[in-house]
């Protein structure tokens, strides 16, 4: 159902996002390189990301919303952001176009910049890389060359230090994208890999002098304890969920392999009866080459499976590996601190 | 835009002289607030001692002399009626987005706005209320009138509405560290708003070297009867935090310390290694103090420090170690699986690539 209320809100932003692209012209011009080598976001986009999904997010998987900003070189600056409705009702579509554009208008009253850049979704233990976020950042990239998707994990996040990822679509995957044509000859054409998909974009944040200003003031006032989460050595909750994840997700891969070698294996058997046929006709030499055009009627070439869905799965796979891996070796420190406490202890 | 003010009369007509008026300390231009007038009973003035500010002003009818520029003479017409005390008590609870997004706007002001004002949102309770959003209002001020753009405030907050269906308007901010003339009438049209707003002042100017970030509730005061004027009341501020914002403001703070105010996101071994050393310095501050107080020393002190060593569970060594070693090899496992599973896609995608 999640992905349902993704696709519905990924096609209201693309149309929007083209909308508001037209009059902006800010493209940089010629793929190759990518145009953005970093992200920088403000203090207060941060803060607002983490609170629309604190106070919006329980219960759904997701929630998105429109980051705006500029194009500084090649640093792109993250300077604001507005959170989008989410999907209730199903006769909601126009009113995202609609909220959007009305958004962006008055923000602009308030002298807030009000060019898209990009847009942001929380995720739910790593699990992001679907088709619905390829086809929202295609189109944002496709019309704003240098949109990033932010990438918020709040479960991570809860742990101890800050879960924010900026990805981008590489040069290649843009181009197969662009053709529109999924199938294993152009994937093969492309040479993209799982790894190739999406490339990370260092994140940066910067502040004000006034917002740090205020920073300082928080401090002295508010007395909250510092929350040693990071810390914490029971987390095996967290690993739990995220190997169940990993799980399920091999699962639809061998699915796939499955599928992929059933598929092989039939165009092979399929060669092998050309083959044979070819002999029958060498027999008979003499005869007119009737039935050749039967061939292509009797046999008709096995669909290929479509490759992109494969593609996504790997790429899941791969983050949540990294995933467990950065855990692991969170937890492998924590767990080398205690046994020094303990040494001293004794 | 401007309107004449009318003020908006509260069912007591005589401000009673409430016993727990605790002093208040506050900068002369802003008018010193008195506890006294606010129509709640006990429970209201309860809370007050543990306001931040509050008047030394003998309650009742002596501050009106203080009050002159926040007052606006009205016609002797009564307005709406104030439904009742201020909901929710006493103090304000803020999130820390608001104060940056107050910041952000105030940064971004028109060419001659000497301030920005805004909207603020977010839900009361019974206890208190909570301001968890805020947009900004384009709004021209000067030296005899007043316009705040009211449709532009309706719209924006019809569009937030749908993102958070449970906000309410609960009042409106305004940077700078005065409360004006002009203050008292935009506080009039948010009373059309909302049932008695809060008004937060957020000092960008930074008077005293400090941002002051203080919050106020409009309350009747004057000769009943005669003209009445409308006070602003100081309310308790504390700040709110979710989980994750805490650690979301931890991290933004440290650009306080970096040059060029800029710093970017840790990962993995660095991230535990900032949290242990945030508690090593924590420590040492705490040995710093165990050495200088020699004999004579806080005996709460003393136990927390007891607990505190005592945190440490005592555990057999062996027990310990098989413990450990359990877990590591656990932590192993997963890591080699992970890596097998990582080399085993990359194998099956350079198998369909043939």
């Amino acid at each position: 159902m999640a992905s349902r209320k993704e696709g519905t809100g990924s096609t209201a932003t693309s149309s929007s996002s083209t909308a508001g692209a037209a009059g902006k012209g800010k493209g940089k011009g010629g793929s190759g390189d990518s145009a953005v080598k970093q992200v920088q976001i403000d203090g207060l986009v941060v803060l607002k990301i983490i609170k629309h999904y604190q106070e919006e997010g329980q219960g759904t998987e997701v929630v998105q919303g429109v980051l705006l900003g500029l194009v500084v070189e090649d640093r792109l600056e993250i300077t604001n952001c507005f959170p989008f409705p989410q999907h209730t009702e199903d006769d909601a579509d126009f009113d995202e176009v609609q909220y959007q554009m009305e958004m962006m208008r008055s923000l602009r009253h308030v002298n807030i910049d009000h060019l898209h850049v990009g847009w942001y979704q929380s995720t739910y233990y790593g699990s992001f890389v679907t088709r619905a976020l390829l086809d929202s950042q295609f189109s944002y990239q496709h019309a704003i060359e240098e949109s990033v998707v932010l990438i918020y994990d709040p479960i991570k996040t809860a742990q101890g230090s800050l879960s924010l990822k900026a990805y981008r679509l590489t040069p290649k995957l843009m181009e197969v994208c662009k053709e529109k044509d999924f199938s294993p000859e152009a994937l093969k054409k492309a040479n993209i890999t799982f790894e190739y998909m999406f490339e990370e974009v260092p994140i940066v944040i910067k502040n004000s002098h006034l917002i740090n200003v205020l920073m300082w003031e928080l401090e002295k006032k508010s007395a909250v304890a510092d929350k040693h989460e990071l810390l914490s050595l029971a987390s095996s909750n967290h690993l739990g969920k995220n190997l169940q994840l990993l799980m399920d997700r091999v699962d639809e891969m061998s699915q796939d392999i499955v599928k992929y070698n059933t598929y092989m294996r039939n165009t092979s058997k399929q060669q092998q009866q050309k083959h044979q046929q070819e002999n029958m006709q060498r027999q008979s030499r003499g005869e007119p080459p009737l039935p050749e055009e039967d061939l292509s009627k009797l046999f008709k070439p096995p669909q290929p499976p479509a490759r992109m869905d494969s593609l996504l799965i790997a790429g899941q796979i791969n983050t949540y590996c990294q995933n467990i891996k950065e855990f692991t070796a969170q937890n492998l420190g924590k767990l080398f601190m205690a046994q020094a406490l303990q040494e001293y202890n004794n | 835009m401007a309107t004449p003010a009318v003020p908006v009369s509260a069912p007591p007509a005589t401000p009673t002289p409430v016993p727990a008026a605790a002093p208040a300390s506050v900068p002369a231009p802003t008018p010193a607030p008195a506890a006294a007038p606010v129509p709640a009973a006990a429970p209201a003035s309860s809370s007050d001692p543990a306001a931040a500010a509050a008047a030394t002003a003998a309650p009742g009818q002596t501050p009106a002399s203080a009050q002159a520029p926040a007052q606006t003479p009205a016609p002797a017409l009564p307005g709406p009626a104030l439904p009742g005390p201020f909901p929710g008590g006493r103090v304000v609870r803020l999130h820390p987005v608001i104060l940056a997004s107050i910041v952000d706007s105030y940064e971004r002001r028109n060419e001659g706005a000497a301030r920005v004002i805004g909207t603020l949102l977010g839900t009361v309770d019974k206890h208190s209320v909570e301001v968890t959003n805020c947009f900004s209002v384009p709004h021209n001020e000067s030296e005899d009138e007043v316009a705040v753009d009211m449709e532009f405030a309706k719209n924006m907050y019809e569009l937030h509405k749908k993102v958070s269906p449970n906000e309410l308007i609960l009042g409106w901010y305004a940077t700078g560290h005065d409360i004006t003339e002009h203050s008292v009438l935009i506080h009039e049209y948010y009373s059309r708003e909302a049932p008695n707003p809060i008004h937060l002042t957020v000092d960008t100017s930074l008077q005293n070297g400090r941002m002051s970030i203080k919050a106020y509730v409009s309350t009747l005061m004057g000769v009943p009867g005669r003209t009445m004027g409308v006070m602003f009341t100081p309310l308790t501020v504390k700040y709110a935090y979710y989980d994750t914002e805490r650690i979301g403001v931890d991290l933004i703070m440290k650009t306080c310390f970096s040059p060029n105010r800029v710093i970017g996101l840790s990962s993995d071994l660095q991230q535990v290694g900032g949290a242990s050393a945030r508690i090593q310095d924590a420590l040492s501050t705490v040995l710093q103090y165990a050495e200088d107080v020699l004999v004579s020393a806080d005996n709460t002190v003393g136990r927390f420090l007891m607990s505190l060593v005592n945190q440490v569970p005592k555990i057999v060594p062996d027990d310990f170690e098989t413990m450990l070693n359990s877990n590591i090899n656990d932590l192993l496992m997963v890591t080699y699986l992970a890596n097998l599973t990582q080399s085993q896609i990359a194998l099956n995608e350079k198998l369909v690539n043939l």
